[in-house]
């Protein structure tokens, strides 16, 4: 079973959710997707024991071959070439590797090149097998990152993904194929709003989702009749406490020790688990 | 105002500041998840339609089932009976290309809108991108570009942008080219680890970085971390913010903190801005 983690507003608390969740249920693979930001292993503290590039392919023009045609600029719907007098300028970072400047040159002078834009870790703490992607300083595409980290899937396992936020590419590589996801919100204005747009996503991808909210007690009662309303399960409520901020905000889950809360979490996935085999 | 980090306060503070702006221009480059219109209310006065990348389209009439589409296609975005995935498709044109019996067009997708608007406090550009849209960069360069013309039009001399969380695309597109970013953080060490990266972007792009830690009294060992991390590169902390419920309570009533509150928080973000104001006169 793949389970997806994600927000709509971001800092709602979805690595929260992820990690405390996988820590829960102690074994099975994570996979933190949130490749510009990745946050989760500051809490899971997986010892990193293996490492691949992320590398995408980038055109290289042969200045022997190329008579400046001007085929491969005009083709790029990413604007990652330019024929300039007697130059072609590449782009990597707009680059998507399409292939198509290769295509359409009558000379055949395009060659490929590797490049990398990112690492995909891997490592190890106790049961679970911890994966998170890294996107490079400065790239612009953490698609083929997600792509990557991704291909790590053993289906056999249980699979929590910690998504990134947002509502736009990235969320949709990283929560598509999940049997379920899992909404995490803020009782605020700005989350329930956010919220109405993940919604949208999720029903769009025909997965099956429910609600936590986060910082319960904040805010006012509008998610929750929203929930109602919409009848959308809220799996967990997790209330605004001092001692659950300061311990995030010194990079522990709280489920830690707390023998409370770990069952809590256990429920929540023996209810989602009931839900997905439905 | 950026972030790395989602929910570090990037529109509360925006927000807030345009309440004590004059003649500024309030743009929303969080295209995502934008939140900015639900404190400042825009009254729109103009929508734009905005279309993203093109995605292909097969005529089933015409399709022999060559599979060269298929083949070709480096996004997965066509599967062996010749369907497209409309969420995979990025819109090279190379299905359009290789098909020899011309049955793929690419055809313009309505991606969102974006809106120019005027508010309580000015003009202010944002926008919409609808369900499982890509493009968000696009749509940012757009609301960048609405934002500028805004200002030129009526003569505003600052356009304060809302930026969206991460690295990638849609943060790259909202802070080339502006004259400085502030990046809201917060003591916590998810916050810490993604301050670092987000100040390694804008040094990529040589853009001028000041700090905000908001919250700062929830943990002073990291804001005192954060404090010596930025002295060592040379980075000014120009504003530390209390936690305070009153950014929820403002929120709610629809009004900026410092409209909501004359309190502590208020407080600090005006110290805030007149510390920031400096720079733009300069």
């Amino acid at each position: 079973m793949i389970i997806s983690v994600a927000s709509g507003k971001g800092g709602t608390g979805k690595t929260t959710v992820a990690t405390n969740l996988a820590l829960s249920i102690k074994d099975g693979q994570f996979l933190d997707c949130d490749v510009e930001e990745p946050n989760a292993n500051i809490f899971l503290k997986a010892k990193i024991k293996d490492i691949d590039d992320v590398t995408v392919s980038i055109p290289e023009v042969d200045k022997k071959k190329c008579d400046y045609c001007g085929k491969c600029s005009d083709f790029c719907a990413y604007n990652a070439l330019a024929v300039v007098p007697k130059n072609v300028l590449v782009f990597p970072e707009l680059c998507h590797s399409c292939g198509g400047c290769e295509l359409v040159c009558p000379k055949n002078a395009i060659k490929w090149n590797t490049r990398i834009v990112g690492k995909v870790e891997h490592g190890t703490i106790n049961k679970i097998d911890f994966f998170h992607g890294i996107l490079n300083i400065g790239e612009m595409q953490a698609i083929p990152v997600i792509k990557q980290l991704k291909r790590k899937i053993d289906n056999k396992n249980n699979v929590i993904i910690d998504a990134p936020p947002g509502t736009t590419c990235p969320v949709i590589e990283s929560i598509k194929d999940s049997d379920y996801c899992i909404l995490v919100t803020e009782p605020t204005p700005f989350g329930l709003h956010d919220l109405k747009l993940a919604v949208e996503v999720v029903k769009h991808m025909y997965i099956l989702y429910g609600v936590v909210i986060n910082r319960d007690g904040i805010g006012n009662k509008d998610v929750e009749k929203y929930c109602k309303d919409q009848k959308i399960p809220i799996l967990l409520k997790i209330p605004e406490r001092k001692e659950i901020a300061q311990l995030y905000s010194k990079g522990i889950a709280f489920t830690n020790n707390n023998f409370e809360w770990t069952e809590m979490f256990g429920l929540l996935f023996n209810k989602i688990q009931e839900e997905v085999s439905k | 105002m950026i972030s790395g980090k989602g929910g570090t306060g990037k529109t509360t503070i925006t927000a807030a500041f345009a309440s004590i702006a004059k003649n500024a221009v309030f743009a929303d480059c969080d295209v995502d998840a934008a939140d900015l219109h639900l404190i400042l209310k825009p009254k729109v006065k103009k929508t734009l339609g905005f279309h993203g990348l093109k995605v292909a389209s097969i005529d089933k009439e015409l399709c022999t089932n060559c599979k060269r589409c298929y083949e070709s296609c480096k996004f997965d975005a066509i599967t062996k009976d010749i369907e497209i995935i409309i969420e995979s498709c990025e819109g090279c044109n190379v299905c359009e290309y290789v098909c020899p019996v011309d049955a793929v067009k690419m055809i313009e997708r309505d991606s969102g809108f974006s809106y120019i608007s005027d508010t309580r406090f000015g003009p202010m550009a944002h926008a919409m991108l609808k369900t499982a849209e890509e493009a968000s960069g696009k749509l940012v360069t757009v609301v960048r570009e609405n934002a500028k013309k805004l200002a030129e039009d009526k003569n505003k001399e600052l356009i304060i942008i809302d930026g969206p969380p991460g690295i990638g695309c849609p943060v790259i597109s909202a802070i080339s080219g502006v004259n400085l970013v502030l990046i809201v953080t917060e003591p916590t060490l998810s916050a810490i680890h993604d301050l670092e990266r987000i100040l390694g972007v804008a040094y990529h792009f040589k853009i001028p970085a000041v700090v905000c830690i908001n919250k700062y009294d929830i943990n002073m060992n990291n804001t005192e971390k954060i404090g010596n991390y930025c002295k060592n590169f040379n980075i000014d902390v120009v504003g530390k913010l209390p936690y305070d419920k009153v950014v929820t309570d403002a929120m709610i009533n629809e009004k900026t903190v410092v409209e909501f509150s004359n309190g502590n928080f208020s407080d600090a973000i005006i110290e805030m801005w007149n510390n920031l104001k400096g720079r733009f006169e300069k």
